[in-house]
């Protein structure tokens, strides 16, 4: 059995990554020639990873399902991304953003991790400005910033609403010279099915054109995954149609340990949900915090005139609104973290004053700012995400308040790895929100984007040398040997068996089923009835699944419901351990929400003294149960004490 | 609402397409398109007939997957919105809806209304970047660069690459395209130092993938969900120009 190692670096905090990128071994060009490197996902981590290594003379193989790599889910992050530059000099440092992090995580991330992504977090900014990314400036011609969630200074560089799509462009566009010098070659439209390890390394991957649908063999020396999070799991999320969990979720059966499942984040201001036909959710950036402010009426009798549409949220007066984040936390206000915001906004909806018809919707209003800084103003900052309420809402957000409800975003979850991003199976590494490192209970906002293009960048380009450094007598792997011929059968055999069905129910409407138990049940607020609950429908709506799918059509062509049937085998187990994580940890933080655990003020209460500790799990076959590994968490640099956002 | 929809079908790219008749019933206002076409797919699945293959993904109008040409509009009848946006109280109980997939040379079918726009890659890996490595960069603050350019560039850098402008020019032209990439980094400092390479590079290669010439018509402009501006493509030809005076 593996045993947990995380590699941290001895010595104090701020010099374990210099010390340690000192002491790694490296690579030399003429060796990284004879070097083949397997990428999986064109997001911020795997562009930026297989970009970076294809300048540095490996041999690089990227995959991604979409027709392009810039489609990756990347592209959809609108509000920023954070850096401790200090351009606004209001005392930031790197000590402060690793601080932030920590605080916001709910101490539930590893130091030096979330250290060393603080300490790169500036270079990320002054790569993407050289690489041509328009980030907004002020009219002296340097970067301007805005604030996020969880964090007292302005340290948030951002591109309009859309700052995720300008990073990945840039991305992007640095794997594209990659590809048209040859040292990085692209398959888009490829899904990772299986990975392949040999002697006990990772070895290559087993993956299925979604166009012809033929399953391929490709061998490599380290496979890289950044294949994203989970999220969709839930059904409704604010993922894209086609992000999913499997290629992580292959990974954990042969091997990998999967570490803190059931942290998933949900974040505050999405558009509510419209009905059972509707088939993914919608975020309004964090950015809008900045901004606009949150609230619901006082009266109840407000609250039914609301629903009935004999008011408008404009009739509603001043001293009638409760700002309840404003009087719940003072210092912070509406820029509190994600996780704490989302349960205010369900604990004033569960109380009887959600303002729409379903009673699950707050206020975000920008009369203030608008009467403070005009109409023009806002447009300027925000003018594409109000353009997107319009066309999905129809209601003009300049004119009446957004409607918004928490929904799922992110999962902090994922597969574990050591300090140089080494999952459990040597050779296989796990970068951006595949990993679960640093992010603890609750990721901050701003901070995906950052910690996508930190471990791509300036992470593992360093650690995968060291290595590699011990793989250049290996010569080229082998595609056709038995553990090869292993996993391609393994693959087929799975695609062959969701054909043989021919139930009565299609992917879509078992999917709608799982998001269903897990929104209920291992959803903002969980408990152990809950969780159990949970873990009982899974398992039968698993049967259910494999009993009573229909995918129609064949293997051999471009098939829809093949892909996604594929991808919900694995959210039907994947779903089981994120409730059995949560039912392990009995406690409450960040966005694990355990209502048996909250302070009297109804905040999430931690037992650090029971589980500082990461909760990593080993699969251990079909019919058995995952085995739980404990990695404690070792606080040197921060005080553990329950956040406070009030004062 | 009850619709009646007229749906290009082709099996692969070998194949001939043609049109099929289906009908949805009880649709609500409030539903995307994109949606209305899931629930055509379920009720087809059920009926045990092929669901149409369409592509898409963020469903929130930036990742440039979803293609549909609708009653002969690239991403359908409304203003500045990929088809992932459009909702159904765009169109009236009782339509009849036409769906084709983007029809251009250069962007093949792969199957039912799914297309290779592959051909924007080659363009893009041909020039569309800085020629710098990870690391070694100068602070980010070190070169001042005016509002307005970076405004302008963000303007250009908006594009998603949906091809909406190629399928909806009568020449099949990748110019809006090209032009969007070469602009946005010919208002950066950064982006000046290749910028003759790059519109030579990125023209050549466009021509070579049989995207067809431009005759500025400005309708790449009217149907661009992003409302990128046909000013970029007089950005590019005084790009390409001096370059090629160069030369």
């Amino acid at each position: 059995m593996a045993t947990l190692d995380s590699k941290i670096p001895a010595g104090p905090l701020a010099e374990k990554w210099s010390k340690h990128k000192a002491e790694i071994k490296v690579v030399s060009p003429a060796n990284k020639r004879k070097l083949d490197i397997i990428v999986i996902g064109t997001g911020l981590g795997g562009a930026s990873a297989a970009a970076s290594l294809g300048e540095l003379g490996y041999n690089v193989k990227v995959f991604c399902i979409s027709d392009s790599p810039r489609r990756a889910h990347s592209i959809a992050a609108q509000g920023g991304i954070n850096a401790a530059k200090n351009y606004q000099n209001d005392n930031d440092s790197v000590f402060r953003l690793f601080y932030d992090t920590i605080k916001g995580g709910d101490y539930r991330a590893r130091e030096a991790n979330v250290y060393r992504l603080a300490e790169v977090s500036n270079s990320i900014i002054d790569q993407c400005v050289a690489q041509g990314v328009p980030f907004a400036r002020e009219y002296g011609g340097l970067l301007d910033n805005r604030s996020f969630g969880g964090a007292q200074v302005s340290r948030t560089f951002y591109a309009r609403g859309q700052t995720g799509q300008q990073l990945l462009l840039g991305a992007y566009a640095a794997l594209n010279r990659q590809i048209a010098k040859g040292s990085v070659k692209s398959f888009p439209r490829h899904e990772m099915l299986e990975l392949v390890i040999v002697d006990g390394k990772a070895r290559g991957i087993i993956t299925r054109n979604l166009v012809t649908g033929q399953i391929e063999r490709f061998g490599a020396h380290a496979v890289v995954l950044a294949s994203g999070g989970y999220g969709n799991t839930f059904f409704l999320s604010t993922n894209a149609m086609n992000s999913n969990g499997s290629a992580a979720w292959q990974c954990y059966k042969k091997g990998a340990f999967f570490a803190n499942p059931c942290f998933t984040q949900i974040h505050p201001t999405c558009i509510p949900v419209h009905g059972d036909q509707q088939s993914k959710l919608t975020l309004m950036s964090e950015s809008l915090r900045n901004d606009g402010r949150i609230w619901v009426p006082k009266k109840k009798e407000d609250v039914e005139a609301l629903r009935a549409k004999k008011k408008k949220p404009s009739d509603i007066a001043e001293e009638d609104r409760d700002y309840y984040l404003e009087r719940r936390y003072p210092a912070f206000g509406n820029l509190v973290p994600r996780d704490v915001a989302s349960r205010a906004a369900k604990e004033r909806c569960d109380a009887g004053f959600g303002v729409n018809e379903t009673g699950l919707a707050v206020f975000l209003d920008f009369k203030t700012a608008i009467e403070r800084l005009g109409e023009d103003v806002i447009r300027q900052r925000y003018g594409n995400l109000f353009q997107m309420y319009e066309k999905i809402t129809d209601v003009n957000p300049y004119h009446e308040p957004m409607m918004i409800y928490p929904a799922v975003h992110y999962t902090m979850g994922g597969i574990w790895v050591d300090y140089n991003l080494m999952t459990t199976i040597p050779g296989l590494y796990a970068i951006g929100e595949a990993n679960f490192s640093d992010h603890g209970a609750n990721r901050l906002g701003a901070s995906a984007l950052m910690q996508g293009l930190a471990d791509g960048y300036f992470v593992l380009p360093y650690t995968i040398g060291d290595y590699l450094s011990h793989e250049i007598q290996s010569p080229k792997v082998d595609t056709t040997t038995k553990e090869f011929d292993e996993a391609e059968k393994s693959a087929k055999a799975r695609i062959e068996k969701l054909f043989s069905i021919q139930g009565k129910q299609t992917v879509d409407e078992i999917h709608k089923k799982l998001g269903h138990i897990m929104w209920e049940n291992v959803g903002m607020a969980r408990t152990k009835e809950s969780l159990e609950k949970a873990i009982t429908e899974i398992q039968k709506l698993r049967k259910e699944f494999w009993a009573d799918v229909k995918v129609p059509g064949t293997a051999n062509e471009f098939n829809q419901e093949l892909e996604k049937a594929l991808r919900l085998a694995d959210f039907l187990e994947l779903g089981e351990l994120m409730a059995l994580d949560g039912l392990n940890r009995n406690e409450s933080c960040g966005g694990h929400f355990r209502v048996e655990y909250q302070t009297p003020e109804g905040e999430a209460l931690r037992d650090d003294e029971h589980y500082a500790y990461a909760a990593v799990w080993e699969y251990t076959g079909k019919d058995s149960a995952p085995v739980l590994h404990k990695e404690e968490l070792k606080f040197e640099a921060v005080h553990l004490a329950q956040r406070n956002y009030k004062d | 609402m009850n619709l009646k929809l007229k749906i290009w079908r082709q099996k692969d790219a070998k194949s001939k397409g043609g049109f099929e008749t289906y009908h949805v019933e009880n649709i609500s206002p409030d539903t995307s398109f994109l949606e209305m076409l899931d629930i055509l797919n379920n009720n087809l699945i059920h009926e045990g007939k092929e669901p149409v293959v369409f592509d898409h993904d963020c469903r929130e109008g930036i990742c440039g997957m979803c293609s549909l040409h609708i009653n002969g509009h690239a991403h359908g009848p409304d203003e500045d919105i990929t088809t992932c946006q459009l909702h159904m109280r765009k169109f009236h109980d009782g339509d009849t809806i036409t769906i084709e997939p983007w029809r251009s040379a250069a962007f093949p079918v792969i199957k039912d209304l799914a297309v290779d726009r592959s051909a924007f890659d080659k363009i893009l890996q041909a020039g569309g970047f800085i020629s710098v490595n990870t690391g070694g960069v100068p602070d980010a603050n070190a070169i001042p660069i005016p509002k307005k350019d970076a405004d302008e560039s963000m303007d250009a850098a908006a594009c998603i690459g949906c091809g909406a402008c190629v399928a909806t020019c009568k020449n099949g032209s990748a110019m809006l395209f090209v032009a969007a990439r070469v602009s946005s980094l010919a208002k950066l400092p950064q982006g000046r130092v290749e910028g003759a390479r790059r519109a030579k590079a990125m023209v050549a290669k466009m021509d070579e993938l049989g995207f067809g010439n431009c005759t500025n018509t400005g309708a790449c402009e009217a149907e661009c969900p992003k409302g990128i501006s046909i000013s970029h493509i007089a950005r590019l030809n005084r790009e390409f120009l001096s370059a090629k005076l160069k030369d």
